[in-house]
């Protein structure tokens, strides 16, 4: 028993890591209907920039503190920028378009966000420090024989804490009331003076945060290298549980993958060869999609006919 | 009027005629080396290090030497991305090159392997694969336009018990031990099975293999398993970022790294250095030696770098496994060559057939590679018609912290058992692929 706690532990851990990265989608897809598939790209590109600029700063003589503070900046606004150019270039020529024409230039822009950042920063394998040991916490171990990370508890409560905060906004801001005003419908929004661009513009540059914050736990976890781009595909499964325009739908839709996943991979896995935990999580969503095709808090979507 | 006309018209002809005839032995003083290689996408960090070592020790050969007796050495990079489609395309994008085709294809990754395995026979381009693709394509009868050299996966399994064996007092002791085989959960990852299975059955031990599914960036169920089942060792035998993850894991479970025993494919900087303190004490094994000690390697330094001609965009990387291993590539390539020019004649360039011949008659023995400055950087290598694995052994390394130590000297696989598993798969493969395996004893 003590060892299924512990695989069921680790394993919402790791869904709460899987949620920040479903946040991305969920801000941008509620605010413009656009599915990002350039998510990953951001994330890889946040986490390689955030260590490059470190790199360089130390090297002009920043003691690791600043640097590490002044790259985070810095980064921010990289993704600011990258953002807004994204807003700018690739959707504003495409408002009124039908989704998949959006979709499909998000996937062009993931191969270039990909090629720009190892172009800029190179193609080496960083490691990443956030000073966090990645050791089992030692009272849990004493106390109940658990084996739980340092590191994933600090992880999961930051991705917690963005996750709360994100909803907070969302529901009691004047942007966070247009932003959902926007997502609902774009005419409408305009035609009582919500600016869209703007709209987009800020919702773009909040999922670059979120990417950065992302990228920074992931890359620490793995190291700073292009698998960060995969970090998406752990996103998906959460998506289509947690429904792709509910914030609190990413949080409990990454606990369920997380969870599912390790359990899956303990105790069928062995049944069937073992490897299953990619593809698990796709299972169990495309079966949920029978039974709620909205996702677990999705908005459903009602025609009058 | 009209002859002066014509005259004049000529004239540039007669002057493009004359710079042919002097540019044409010129260009015919060349070999072309096709470098399918892949800088950007996910493997970037691996390709940069190991096409640019290629390079740099082509680049010391012109530099230092005016070539291979005279024959300069060209190269064009094509970008695969670690793609197979791509590898395809380059794969026919090169290998007209050059005043005698494309020398040699080395695609650095066993699914562009895989997809041109039929079309290097049939176009007679000889394919190198040092530390991938197929390994049954070591026997040469069967597959005589692969090269699977200094060491195939199933002599990294062979010398990773033999090293284990050792570490516990001899490989009857290892007789009631437990070895988890934690593995890529792809062609590649399984390779190392038969091998283990066969060797668990013959020395005693228990082996239990655990998958990781693709990319591998998550492992917790993984280590929770392997902390319930408590192994003596586990074999790490992964890729990408599968490898920083699972060191990763390991401390978070408390296993300790000295145990830990990766494959070639999971000893480099790029699998250690993102694992940051986890990985101290990892060891792993490596079919080239790391480090910057070599004379070659000090040759590039002089001749290549010195001159501002490297290929390395990040100089601290030279000496580093990935780069180390290109150096090999280069080695075996160039000697290969020179090989092929004492048959076929000093100071012409070869056509692939040619080098095929040099290839599989290359015997780099201990002067030998002193005289290239390069002992102890590959072992000593001794290509056959039959044999084109050419030595089957392993060095073992260990990462300190920043850097990888040499731990072994070479380790000689179990070669009879390694022939045999070798000899039985190939044979099947001709059997499915109605081929015809060569008679070795009637070959020049």
């Amino acid at each position: 028993m003590q060892f299924f706690f512990e695989v069921l532990i680790g394993g919402l851990l790791s869904g709460v890591l899987y949620a920040l990265v479903a946040l991305g989608f969920v801000l941008i897809y509620k605010a413009s209907g656009v599915f990002n598939f350039a998510q990953g790209a951001m994330v890889f590109f946040a986490a390689l920039s955030f260590v490059g600029f470190q790199e360089v700063l130390q090297r002009w003589g920043l003691p690791a503190a600043p640097a590490f503070w002044l790259a985070f900046v810095l980064t921010l606004g990289a993704m600011v920028v990258l953002g807004i150019l994204t807003e700018r270039i690739v959707l504003r020529p495409l408002v009124n378009q039908p989704p998949i024409t959006l979709f499909m230039a998000t996937i062009g822009l993931t191969y270039l966000v990909e090629g720009i950042a190892q172009g800029i920063w190179g193609a080496n394998v960083r490691g990443l420090d956030l000073g966090i040991a990645d050791e089992p916490v030692e009272w849990v171990m004493e106390s109940a024989g658990l084996l739980v990370s340092r590191f994933d508890v600090f992880a999961a409560a930051m991705a917690g804490a963005l996750v709360l905060s994100l909803a907070l906004f969302f529901q009691y801001t004047r942007t966070g009331r247009a932003l959902r005003a926007v997502a609902d419908d774009h005419q409408a929004a305009l035609s009582i003076g919500i600016p869209l661009q703007r709209i987009w513009a800020i919702v773009w540059a909040v999922a670059g945060f979120v990417a950065l914050v992302a990228g920074l736990i992931w890359g620490a976890r793995n190291g700073v290298q292009f698998a960060l781009t995969y970090t998406a595909l752990k996103a998906l499964p959460v998506l289509i549980l947690g429904g792709f325009t509910s914030v609190p739908g990413a949080i409990v839709g990454g606990l369920i993958v997380g969870a599912s996943e390790k359990l899956a991979e303990v105790y069928i896995g062995p049944m069937v060869g073992g490897g299953i935990e990619s593809w698990f999580p796709y299972v169990l969503a495309l079966a949920f999609l029978l039974l709620r095709p909205e996702g677990l808090f999705g908005e459903k979507h009602i025609d009058r006919v | 009027m009209e002859k002066t006309h014509r005259a004049r018209r000529g004239a540039p002809l007669a002057a493009l005629a004359a710079g042919l005839l002097i540019a044409l032995p010129a260009l015919a003083q060349e070999q072309f080396i096709g470098l399918p290689s892949y800088r950007v996408g996910p493997y970037a960090a691996g390709g940069s290090g190991i096409y640019g070592g290629w390079i740099d020790y082509m680049t010391l050969i012109n530099e230092r030497d005016g070539g291979i007796n005279g024959v300069k050495l060209t190269w064009e990079e094509c970008e695969t991305e670690y793609n197979n489609a791509r590898g395809v395309e380059c794969y026919e994008r090169l290998k007209g090159k050059g005043p005698t085709g494309n020398t040699t294809f080395q695609p650095l990754s066993t699914g562009i392997t895989y997809s041109v395995l039929e079309k290097v026979a049939q176009d007679k381009i000889p394919m190198v694969t040092i530390g991938y693709g197929r390994t049954d394509a070591a026997d040469g009868r069967v597959f005589p336009w692969v090269f699977p050299m200094i060491s195939t996966y199933w002599s990294q399994a062979s010398g990773m018990v033999k090293f284990i064996g050792g570490k516990v007092g001899g490989l009857e002791q290892l007789k009631g031990k437990k070895i988890v085989y934690l593995y890529h959960d792809s062609a590649f990852g399984k390779e190392g099975i038969p091998l283990m299975e066969q060797s668990a059955q013959k020395y005693g031990f228990t082996l239990k293999q655990i998958p990781v599914a693709h990319p591998g960036n998550e492992q917790q169920a993984q280590w929770l398993q392997i902390r319930q089942e408590k192994p003596d060792y586990v074999i790490l035998w992964g890729w990408g970022v599968m490898n920083p993850t699972a060191l990763r894991a390991a401390a978070r479970s408390g296993y300790p790294r000295d145990r830990i025993v990766g494959g070639w494919w999971s000893g480099s900087e790029e699998d250690t250095i993102p694992a940051g303190d986890a990985a101290k004490g990892y060891i792993s094994a490596n079919l080239s030696g790391v480090g910057t000690g070599f004379p070659v390697i000090q040759e590039v330094q002089k001749h290549v770098y010195a001159r501002n001609k490297g290929n390395m965009e990040d100089k601290n990387r030279v000496g580093s496994v990935y780069y180390n291993r290109g150096i090999v590539h280069g080695i075996l390539t160039v000697e290969a060559i020179r090989t092929a020019q004492q048959k076929f004649g000093a100071g012409k360039p070869m056509t692939g057939e040619q080098v095929r011949w040099g290839f599989e008659h290359l015997n780099l023995d201990a002067d030998h590679l002193a005289r290239l400055g390069a002992t102890g950087l590959l072992p000593e290598l001794k290509v056959s018609c039959a044999d084109h694995e050419g030595a089957g052994k392993v060095k073992f390394q260990q990462w300190d912290g920043s850097k990888w130590l040499p731990l072994t000297d070479w380790i000689e696989a179990d070669r009879a058992q390694v022939r045999g598993l070798i000899e039985a798969s190939a044979g099947a493969y001709a059997k499915e692929k109605g081929v015809t395996p060569r008679d070795c004893s009637k070959e020049p």
